[in-house]
């Protein structure tokens, strides 16, 4: 049965036909130097093993599929969140590729990012001539108000000075000498794209709030009453940050978000491409530094860059992604504390409705274990919040979570009584996690899409929460923030609680006594 | 003192610049400075004489040992040795592998972000042989070392060396700050010396800072791993390191924007002082049996 045009077969029908089974076997045969299946199946069963779990926490000199990605895909996050601004990234157009295709699968929309495009000269003779056409063909073509630059690895490892090349540039013309032109040294061998969207904000603010490079006067902080918020990296972002503005209008705060990068990544389908689409504006960026504090969503991605807020002056308050009621309480206790606004009736009935919500299905979802692995603070936040529902977060995991981060989840742990049997596993990996997922099974594995891997080699349900989600669609559109973001979680895990649940009580005459309407 | 401030020693390998800066360095130290010397040399011995050591643990080891430089303390990598001067090296790959440069930038941040350059009057970056690449160049990029100090001698290939530093320097001087201090000859007692690197001082527009004159006692202290101030305070040569580090201490803020030479240049200078003779073209390329022959 081979593909035809009137009756065109999708690849999982196509390869599964007889001709294609042949060659596939063939191909194993007399290509792939098959093993002995017996034995392939004795290592795979030793694989599981506490023997097989001891050599691999042993391990040293390497990383098998690590839980992070690398800076400049947090720096490229944070540029589009700025008003009409163009991230580009100094190093190979390889690279950019990456950045631009896992936005573009997580959010379904495209991604707008430009690259110097430096190739093996350039690695011989420094990329500054790069710099100066990448910057003049940026600004000319593609029309920002700003461009953002960032770094990859081959131009770090050279040594590529960004301030002096892009103050360079300006002089040979490729942009005029005041145009706002931040950036950030962002190598991608070090930290990962948390630490790169840290670096980015960090350079955003610095540059417009002391002196532009330079080229203007530093800002001197004329205290107001505002509040800027920063999210960090979050695959949530369009709906968090809806859901906060929410909070924030409710409240009645005069806020700026810093990186809205909310609209850029849910732009409507009307006819018009938006290259750039809504984001903070430049002069909001700016006139920042005279807010009254600044509030970080996610502590881990902004460890240099709230010092720097604090030097100007200001107040800052930190989170770890905050999910579910405590967390949300403490989230809006302190907007309530430093702007002096009252929480208002309304906020207090989204909270009551997540309680409520908790309260209906507490029966189903108390005492379950979970693992969960994911950026630093989103781990802290899902940890909190099934401590909260009285659930197990038995395995927490974290390849870009350090030292510091592992005391903090252990303290969470410590909160609670149904924390005394969990356990905090920092820089690890997800094959760390597979030996976990054998050797002390939970009942369900919370991450990104690449945990699915996970849950088929050893059948621990996966629920999809993190980044990058990749095979389900419009995820980043509901919020995880707030007391209605709270719900979608406990929802989502939900969902998957009951089709398990559904899933092992559907035999007719066996296990379906239990297949019941009313869960 | 009220600011903090930064310099460099430049030179081609082997001119002396690691004995010349600690020798100065241990000076500015007599005189009440606090220091911090910065390493940036694979071979790691821009700190031996002040620490008595053969070799200082290097950040980059420690941080191979460690797993990630993320994974290191201050205090691991900081020694403090002669007159409390604090010291570390950035250290770098066996020779023939990896890249030494990355190692500097690595290093440098790793100071700075971990509160390194606190309470220090001086820090003195020892960057090893030429700006080969920008990773070498990252003690004088923007907001790093004020100025440059070039150690070089009468020969040839330092002066060459010399004047490729300057070119490095006048790359970032338009964009930064950086400028070059001036040159330190460190005498190899060959032709004309004295004369000559005033010369290259001159037409790099900058200014011979100071002669340090070849004296054995730097190799007697060398061997027992010390300064020659600390070997032997009362000596002359100590001396001369004294006068050295006050130049240098009063030279804050007069660095210039270096004016490099082309190649040809450099030649017609060495000529004009007659330590080399013109070429006659139609010589090149001919073997002695050839000039034999059409003499």
């Amino acid at each position: 049965m081979t593909q035809s045009a009137e009756h065109v077969l999708d690849h999982f029908e196509l390869f599964r036909g007889p001709e294609y089974q042949q060659m596939l076997a063939n191909k194993k045969k007399m290509f792939e130097n098959p093993r002995d299946p017996a034995e392939v199946e004795r290592i795979r069963e030793w694989a599981k093993t506490p023997e097989y779990r001891e050599k691999n926490f042993a391990r040293e000199a390497l990383t098998v599929n690590p839980a992070k990605a690398c800076q400049p895909l947090g720096a490229v996050f944070v540029a589009v969140g700025f008003e009409k601004t163009l991230p580009f990234v100094h190093g190979s157009q390889g690279c950019v590729a990456y950045y631009r295709s896992h936005l573009s699968r997580h959010f379904k929309e495209p991604s707008s990012c430009v690259s110097s495009s430096m190739t093996e000269d350039a690695a011989v003779f420094g990329g500054l001539n790069n710099m100066i056409d990448g910057l003049a063909n940026a600004y000319n073509m593609y029309k920002p108000k700003m461009i953002a630059v960032s770094t990859t690895c081959m131009a770090e490892v050279i040594g590529d000075d960004l301030n002096a090349f892009i103050k360079t540039s300006k002089e040979k013309g490729s942009v005029p000498a005041e145009y706002d032109v931040p950036f950030a040294h962002t190598p991608a061998f070090v930290g990962s794209h948390v630490t790169g969207y840290d670096n980015a904000m960090k350079g955003i603010l610095e540059h417009f709030w002391d002196g532009k490079a330079g080229t203007a006067p530093k800002l001197e902080r004329v205290p107001n009453e505002k509040i800027n918020f920063i999210g960090g990296f979050d695959g949530y972002t369009v709906g968090n940050i809806r859901e906060v503005k929410h909070i924030f209008e409710e409240m009645g705060i005069e806020y700026t978000i810093l990186g809205d990068n909310s609209n850029v990544f849910d732009t409507p389908t009307d006819g018009e491409f938006r290259m750039y689409d809504g984001g903070t504006t430049l002069e909001e960026a700016a006139n920042a530094v005279h807010a009254k504090a600044t509030i970080s969503m996610q502590h881990y991605c902004t460890e240099k860059t709230l010092p720097l807020i604090k030097n100007h002056g200001q107040e800052v308050v930190s989170f770890h992604h905050p999910v579910g009621v405590t967390g949300t309480d403490a989230f809006v206790m302190a907007l309530s504390r430093i702007t002096g606004k009252e929480i208002p009736e309304s906020i207090a009935l989204e909270r009551g409705r997540l309680v409520d919500a908790i309260a209906d299905s507490s029966a189903h979802i108390h005492g379950k274990k979970f693992a969960i692995y994911g950026d630093p603070d989103l781990c802290l936040g899902l940890a909190a919040f099934l401590l909260e529902l009285g659930a197990e977060p038995t395995h927490v995991l974290a390849t870009n979570g350090n030292k510091d981060w592992a005391e903090k989840v252990q303290a969470v742990f410590d909160s609670s009584p149904f924390g005394k049997n969990c356990h905090v596993y920092p820089g690890k990996d997800l094959w760390h996690m597979r030996s976990l997922l054998f050797t002390e099974p939970v009942d369900f594995l919370i991450g990104n899409t690449y945990g699915k891997y996970l849950e088929r080699d050893t059948g621990t349900p996966l629920i999809r929460i993190g980044f990058p989600i990749f095979d389900r669609h419009h995820k980043h559109r509901y919020p995880v923030w707030g007391y209605q973001g709270g719900l979608n979680v406990l929802v989502t895990i939900l969902d998957k609680i009951f089709d398990e649940i559904d899933r092992n009580t559907n035999v007719p005459a066996k296990s379906d006594y239990s297949f019941d309407i009313i869960r | 003192m009220a600011s903090l401030r930064q310099i460099a020693f430049y030179g081609k390998g082997g001119i002396g610049k690691s004995t010349t800066s600690q020798n100065t360095l241990a000076a500015l130290a007599e005189m009440g400075h606090r220091i911090l010397i910065v390493g940036c040399d694979p071979k790691a011995d821009s700190t031996r004489l002040i620490l008595h050591a053969k070799a200082q643990d290097t950040i980059l080891s420690l941080a191979a040992a460690a797993g990630s430089v993320e994974d290191l303390e201050i205090e691991e990598v900081m020694k403090v040795g002669y007159r409390d001067i604090r010291c570390v090296e950035s250290g770098g790959p066996e020779p023939g592998v990896g890249c030494a440069g990355r190692g500097v930038i690595t290093s440098i941040n790793f100071l700075e972000e971990n509160g390194a350059y606190e309470d220090i009057d001086y820090v003195s970056y020892d960057v090893l042989g030429d700006v080969v690449c920008g990773g070498f160049a990252m003690p004088i990029r923007e907001n790093k070392a004020q100025e440059i100090y070039i150690v070089m001698s009468g020969e040839m290939m330092a002066m060459y060396a010399a004047n490729n530093i300057s070119k490095g320097i006048l790359k970032y001087a338009n964009s930064g700050g950086v400028r070059l201090g001036g040159l330190v000859c460190n005498e190899r007692q060959t032709d004309k010396e004295l004369e000559l690197a005033e010369a290259l001082a001159k037409k790099l527009g900058t200014q011979l800072i100071y002669f340090v004159p070849r004296d054995n006692i730097v190799q007697h202290a060398e061997l027992r791993r010390m300064t020659v101030l600390e070997y032997a305070p009362d000596s002359v040569q100590a001396g001369h390191y004294r006068s050295l580090a006050q130049k240098i201490h009063v030279n804050a803020g007069k660095g210039i924007i270096p004016t490099p030479i082309t190649m040809d240049e450099l030649e017609d200078m060495l000529m004009e002082h007659g330590i080399m003779k013109a070429v006659d073209e139609s010589q090149i390329g001919k073997t002695a049996s050839e000039l034999a022959a059409t003499a």
